[in-house]
């Protein structure tokens, strides 16, 4: 089998703080082959945050290595696309001029020309046709979180990074936003690196579910999703999925140290 | 801009000039106790050129003031913004300055510099203005939230890009409210410098005059003039905010 894209090996990381050293990742490793969808869970304050930054070069580990691409990370490089919680738009840009912001800093072959119909393709990709010449306070808190998608993307990276995009979001919206991930992912392949709160988007967007301990965080708990590509969301409510949802559920409980990890070791 | 936003101040400067008109009448106060609006037009026509003269020096004083104050407090504000060692340095600094009352200042400037009438002006009116600026852009900086900066990180970007496309336009707004203040600062530092300043030029100037021919009505038809310039000037500034920040403005909903 090729090397995995994403390839995080014994990453130890701490924070300088006031009390000292602030341990937040502890051994952790992450593998997610070329296309992969790798989802990852863990109780609050884990240092999943850390995790996103750690993957983009904008944090150095103090110990292990964060490989992409068969290349050693060791700082920013435009092969990285970011979403985050809060969309973070440019309020004084258009939607367009938003979406476009990457291409101004990649350096890319594209004509000004170019970099507009593709903006424009991915907007309409997401539902978001028509929007274009808005502003970001124009939008929905949904419709915002679809632009800031479209911008992690419209440079085509090879690594997406989406550190909890949807949390902010209400339940509807939310699900709404899941079947745009897997129609974008079907028509611009990624992939991806996605940090969730939330089990039940692990499970439908993801191929692989990984259960991070808590802080100091590794690698506690690996699950397979078995299924790839699109799927419904009737998908979420079949036995198979109730029991992916169990399993991981204590896998969280273990990771907050509210149930002993010998109970359940299978 | 409708109708009504021209008329509903002019309507509340036109009240205001009625009422204070009446307060002078109904009391009886002579013009030396206090001048009414009636009394201004004659010292106004009476000393026009001076007014045009005059008032050309301290509008010119005080923009050039508060051009220094904006390139100088938005230096130090962008120190003070991307660097927290600067910030833990220079804040007790500025505050310290800035809690001096400027009027102190004015006699040692004036002595530093004997005669450099224009060079003062200007330097009071800058003194008196940059602090609110450098604080502004130094908070718009420093709370710029980090994800605005890793989207742009991740990708390579330079500082200097970073602060060019996302830190200072972000900072615009607060830069712009700031300024707002800062304008009618300047004028109360270049009128300081002006009335202190034997044979100096300026609307501070002859407002002194007026105090020593003891011309009551154009002591506040100097006033008027400051305050219709201020008023001019801080439109001047909301005029720019529209076209550099009106991002800003949320559409009324």
């Amino acid at each position: 089998m090729d090397r995995p894209l994403i390839e995080i090996k014994g990453v130890r990381h701490a924070y300088q703080t006031q009390s000292g050293r602030l341990p937040v990742l502890d051994g952790l490793k992450l593998a997610v082959p070329e296309g992969g969808f790798s989802a990852v869970v863990g109780p609050s304050g884990c240092g999943k945050s850390t995790l996103t930054r750690l993957i983009a070069g904008l944090l150095k580990p103090d110990e292990g290595e964060v490989w992409l691409h068969g290349e050693l990370v060791k700082g920013p490089k435009s092969i990285v696309g970011m979403a985050f919680q809060n969309p973070v738009l440019l309020e004084w840009r258009t939607i367009l001029q938003n979406v476009m912001l990457p291409l101004e800093i990649v350096s890319t072959k594209m004509s000004r020309h170019e970099r507009e119909d593709r903006a424009l393709h991915l907007l309409a990709l997401v539902g978001l046709e028509g929007f274009e010449d808005k502003r970001p306070s124009e939008l929905s808190g949904g419709m915002r979180q679809r632009a800031s998608l479209c911008r992690a993307i419209v440079h085509k990276p090879e690594v997406l990074i989406l550190d909890e995009p949807f949390a902010a979001l209400d339940a509807f919206t939310r699900e709404d936003l899941w079947q745009t991930m897997h129609a974008v992912k079907a028509e611009e392949p990624f992939t991806g690196v996605l940090i969730t709160h939330d089990l039940r988007e692990a499970i439908f967007l993801a191929d692989e579910i990984v259960v991070l301990s808590g802080r100091p965080a590794c690698t506690q708990y690996v699950m397979d999703v078995h299924l790839k590509g699109p799927r419904d969301i009737e998908h979420l409510y079949t036995p198979k999925s109730a029991d992916a949802l169990n399993i991981l559920r204590r896998q969280i409980q273990i990771a907050q140290g509210r149930a002993p990890a010998e109970e359940v070791a299978q | 801009m409708t109708w009504k936003q021209i008329a509903v101040p002019i309507a509340a400067l036109v009240i205001f000039g009625l009422f204070w008109e009446l307060l002078v009448w109904v009391n009886g106060w002579p013009n030396y106790k206090m001048a009414s609006p009636s009394d201004l037009w004659p010292a106004f026509w009476k000393f026009r050129w001076l007014f045009l003269e005059y008032g050309w020096d301290t509008l010119w004083r005080t923009v050039a003031g508060l051009v220094l104050a904006v390139v100088l407090g938005v230096f130090l504000g962008m120190i003070m913004g991307l660097s927290r060692v600067m910030r833990d340095a220079l804040y007790p600094l500025l505050v310290g300055f800035n809690a001096i009352p400027k009027a102190t200042v004015v006699p040692i400037i004036a002595l530093l510099f004997v005669g450099q009438h224009d060079m003062n002006t200007i330097l009071i009116a800058f003194l008196i203005s940059f602090f609110p600026i450098a604080v502004s852009v130094s908070i718009g900086l420093s709370t710029l939230e980090p994800e605005y900066r890793d989207i742009l990180a991740s990708l390579g970007a330079s500082r200097f890009t970073i602060f060019w496309k996302i830190a200072l336009p972000k900072t615009l707004p607060e830069f712009f409210g700031a300024l707002k203040v800062a304008v009618t600062l300047a004028f109360i530092g270049t009128n300081l410098m002006e009335i202190v300043e034997p044979h100096g030029r300026g609307l501070g100037h002859l407002f002194d005059s007026g105090k020593i021919s003891a011309d009551y009505p154009l002591m506040f038809a100097v006033l008027i003039a400051l305050a219709l310039m201020g008023i001019l000037l801080y439109y001047v500034v909301v005029a720019m905010e529209k076209v550099f920040a009106g991002w800003a403005e949320r559409a009324p909903t």
